[in-house]
């Protein structure tokens, strides 16, 4: 069996009729079932069931793509995110029911595959089939007359080599006094029809097995900050499941300066930053540190890792000191931006050195403005008028209770507000380089200058920015690359070489004239066929009874 | 005036003429359903028996290839006369330069490729379809899908001019890499195929349901389809174009795979484009199984090819403007 039973091309069953059969034993099941699984109709079933199985996937959010909008999901809709979770709707494409549908396609292909290049590699050694009796029920049917006296033997000789040098596998063939040529070509079309297919396993197979050899982790770095690449130094790590993190090259990776260039001259685009770079430098162990670059579509890949730029924002630094002017926390705090003009909000944890604990909210805006209720907000992503706001909360910060918290969230139930609300104090503010109290003679704040010799009045450096970095390590992404290509190519071969039979057949007539018969038969797809015969035909002819004197049969052989 | 406003002045004229195109192609439309000659003849004396047989049944190979060979107009009742087809062909070069004049300045009153946000990716991508069109109509004569080629792009135009109409802004980061130019560019040519192939499919449905008629009932409603080719003829034409289209799209979807990690670390990520992409790729590798199986031949894969169209007319416009995502391209 070459291809699936119903394959349009193969022979119509011969009458089997399932219903009358005697029973089938447990091995007759199995092959029955088997060909059902490895039928055309099964594969083309399967693929559009996956078609459907991945629409739900775009509607609801992915746990694996858009984790906030789960979170968000389960918050708008109590009742119906629970129902959904029970059926994976959330996790759609490693869900049971996703896997189970490619997997019984991958099955089945393997199984429509293997029994095809098993056939494949026999016909590739096959000779052309007999010639039939009747060319004239054939595709393009075609006839010529060549002169009495031309030898059967010798036309269908010269049909031969002429096939052969257009790329058939030919074999002469007669019966009486008929001579006749069957010919193929185009075995590169199922050759590239079974790459294609076995391409596809593989890429399921790299991408099934490859993801467990790599690891991502996630680094957030604010300019002057250095980060080694080892386990603990990543704020997220997510290995593969064979991943051994001894492998990690420990290399060193400082953001030295992070360039955000605005759109200025284009009214309708004022603000739109136009690119972001992050000059880094990179040092090896035992080696000078180099420099290097990320920019969102160049990642920079070093030591085994690929490092991609995924987000940024300011780094407000922020010195708190005691009433006598001890400083008790001082830190660069990357605030996280809420909108595309960078109005940025960020937590301030001060567990010691204070009278009570201290926590602060902050609002920071690069360039601040105020709106029609007093409200502030940015009004442009650059640093034209930074304002930091601070909301000042004493009380528990919850460090120690041992359950891991966000750097980006404060819990503010064990915490009474000092600012803002009833408490009749109004929030801090504070621009770059100044210093206000905390409430209740506390101690001082303080939002420090990131270029303490720049003119006061000249912000454009005066607040560090931040990078975050995603650091990935795919050991299979060539292998994916690579059969990609191979299917590129397959399919382009498979879709495109037309597979072919052609036949010609000179017979000799009562009255010492040959007539020659051309006739074709596509295999698949082939639209030229007609016109494939029609230009052999007249080749063949014009070779045939053209002026070149014919050499008999029997001196060539 | 800056280029822009001479690209929506050439956009708005380029309309205003395929309207006018639209008309030609239309007129001929109804010359042909009101023609007398258009009445079927007897299959028999036109030999065409084999022809109008359904290839659902699965009809041989031998069969089907002899048709797709005679590409040029097989139809029960040959129509090539019209003046008005010549017109609605010559409107159509005009309008095509206009429109092409309006891409072109375009993309130099943005200093880049004219397709990075959906405005600018539907004047490219009805450029690239009615392109497609034209280069077919060299080879095959397909004028009769003129009044749907040129209808469905002003549809498009008249959508993106209302209501995807964007000033030229500068690329945002995540848009500034070749992948752009080839990613996008592709998936753009793989949809001008895919619109042909749709049409033809369309087209070969109504044809089979008018030959399924032929030999009962005498009078059909649409009788402009007995001028048309065979529905056999017509679905050959649809695979052709549509296979083109499916190998674009392949390269689309690697090629966006590719553009992936480098912009997001992850070849693949199940994003909600990337999903919409995926599907619209496996409903044609159906189609292109339905073709090679046995009792889905004809008009069964003819709905296949209209689904996938569909979706990608669904990926392009719903998604793109609803669906959250990374893809966040379409600039509104
Ligand atoms: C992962 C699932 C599959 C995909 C994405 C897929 C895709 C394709 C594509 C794109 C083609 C056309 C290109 C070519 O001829 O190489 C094709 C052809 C073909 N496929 Fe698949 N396929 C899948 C599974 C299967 C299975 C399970 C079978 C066996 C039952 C199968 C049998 C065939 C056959 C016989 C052809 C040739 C059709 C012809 O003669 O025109 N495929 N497939």
């Amino acid at each position: 069996m070459s291809r699936p039973s119903d394959h349009y091309d193969s022979r119509p069953p011969a009458a089997e009729s399932g219903i009358t059969q005697p029973a089938l034993g447990f091995g007759g099941w199995l092959r029955w079932f088997w060909r059902q699984l490895t039928s055309m109709r099964t594969a083309l079933f399967l693929l559009l069931l996956l078609a459907i199985a991945a629409v739900p996937g775009s509607l609801v959010p992915q746990r694996s793509s858009d984790p906030n909008g789960v979170t968000q999901y389960f918050a708008d809709n109590p009742d119906l995110a629970p129902a959904l979770d029970t059926i994976q709707a959330f996790d759609v494409y490693s869900s049971a029911w996703f896997s189970a549908i490619y997997l019984l396609l991958f099955v089945s292909l393997v199984g429509c595959v293997i029994p095809r290049t098993l056939h494949h590699a026999r016909a590739l050694r096959a000779q052309p089939p007999k010639t039939p009796a009747r060319l004239s029920r054939l595709a393009g049917f075609t006839t010529r007359q060549a002169p009495a006296g031309t030898d059967a033997a010798t036309a269908s000789e010269s049909a031969r080599k002429l096939l052969k040098a257009a790329g058939y596998r030919v074999t002469l063939f007669s019966r009486g006094d008929e001579h006749s040529v069957s010919a193929e070509r185009g075995y590169l079309r199922e050759t590239g029809n079974l790459v294609f297919h076995s391409a596809l396993v593989g890429i399921l197979v790299t991408v099934g097995f490859g993801s467990g050899f790599g690891f991502s982790g996630q680094r957030v770095l604010v300019e002057g900050q250095t980060f080694v690449n080892t386990l603990l130094a990543y704020d997220s790590f997510n290995p593969g499941r064979f991943f051994d993190d001894t492998t990690l090259d420990p290399y060193k990776l400082a953001l030295e300066d992070f360039d955000v260039t605005y759109e200025t001259k284009n009214v309708k685009a004022f603000g739109q930053p136009v690119d972001f770079t992050a000059d880094v430098t990179v040092t090896h162990r035992g080696e000078g540190a180099t420099p290097g670059e990320v920019k969102v579509n160049a990642p920079l890949r070093t030591g085994g890792t690929d490092v991609y730029l995924l987000g940024n924002g300011y780094a407000p630094t922020v010195t708190v000191k005691d009433p006598r002017g001890n400083v008790v926390f001082t830190d660069s705090i990357p605030f996280l931006p809420q909108d595309p003009n960078l109005t940025s909000l960020g937590v301030i944890k001060v567990p010691d050195g204070l009278a009570e604990q201290v926590g602060m909210i902050g609002f920071f805006y690069p360039t601040q403005a105020a709106g029609d209720t007093g409200a502030y907000f940015s009004s442009h992503p650059g640093l034209e008028y930074p304002v930091l706001t601070l909301r000042v909360y004493a009380g528990d910060l919850g460090l120690n209770d041992g359950v891991p918290t966000s750097v980006y969230a404060l819990d503010t139930d064990k915490m009474t507000p000092l600012t803002g609300g009833d408490t009749g104090v109004d929030a801090l503010e504070l621009m770059p380089g100044q210093t206000g109290d905390l409430p209740g003679g506390m101690g001082t704040v303080t939002f420090d200058r990131a270029d303490p010799d720049a003119a006061d009045d000249d912000f454009s450096g005066s607040v560090a920015r931040f990078a975050s970095f995603d650091i990935h390590h795919d050991p299979t992404q060539g292998w994916v690359l690579l059969f990609a290509v191979l299917i590129m190519l397959g399919l382009l071969t498979s879709l495109f070489i037309p597979r072919r039979r052609v036949w010609v057949k000179a017979l000799p007539q009562t009255d010492g004239s040959l007539r020659m018969e051309y006739a074709g038969l596509a295999r698949g797809e082939d639209p030229a066929l007609e016109a494939a015969i029609a230009a052999i035909a007249d080749k063949h002819a014009a070779a045939v009874s053209g002026p070149a004197p014919l050499v008999p049969a029997s001196q060539q052989i | 005036m800056t280029p822009n406003d001479l690209s929506i002045l050439s956009l708005y004229s380029a309309m205003a003429v395929y309207a006018l195109a639209f008309i030609a192609f239309a007129i001929d439309l109804a010359k042909r359903q009101a023609s007398k000659d258009a009445t079927p003849i007897p299959a028999e004396a036109t030999g065409e028996v084999s022809n109008r047989r359904s290839s659902a049944d699965g009809g041989s190979t031998i069969t089907s290839t002899r048709l797709s060979a005679r590409i040029a107009n097989d139809a029960v009742a040959p129509w090539g006369r019209s003046p008005s087809l010549r017109v609605g062909v010559s409107l159509t070069v005009l309008a095509w330069v206009l429109h092409l004049a309006a891409d072109v300045l375009r993309g130099v009153a943005a200093g880049r490729v004219p397709w990075a946000n959906m405005y600018e990716f539907a004047m490219t991508g009805t450029l690239v379809i009615v392109t497609v069109f034209l280069v077919v109509l060299t080879r095959v004569d397909l004028r009769f899908l003129g009044t749907f080629v040129v209808g469905m792009v002003l549809v498009l135009l008249g959508v993106a001019t209302l209501n995807y109409y964007v000033d030229v802004v500068p690329l945002p980061p995540a848009l500034q890499s070749v992948w752009l130019i080839i990613h996008v560019f592709v998936a753009t040519l793989a949809t001008g195929f895919f619109a042909l192939g749709f049409a033809l499919s369309v087209v070969q449905l109504l044809q089979s349901r008018r030959e399924g008629l032929v030999a009962g009932v005498r009078e059909m409603r649409l009788r402009m389809l007995a001028t048309l080719p065979s529905s056999t003829t017509l679905e050959n034409l649809a695979y052709r174009v549509s296979i083109v289209g499916f190998i674009l799209w392949t390269f689309t979807l690697m090629a966006g795979a590719i553009w992936a990690e480098r912009a997001w670390g992850r070849y693949w990520g199940w994003d909600t484009k990337e999903v919409w992409t995926f599907i619209i790729w496996t409903v044609y590798a159906g189609y292109i199984h339905a073709r090679a199986t046995r009792g889905w031949r004809g008009s069964r894969s003819a709905w296949l090819a209209i689904i996938g169209f569909a979706a990608v007319i669904f990926n392009f416009t719903i998604v793109n403007v609803f669906f959250k995502g990374l893809h966040a391209y379409s600039g509104l």
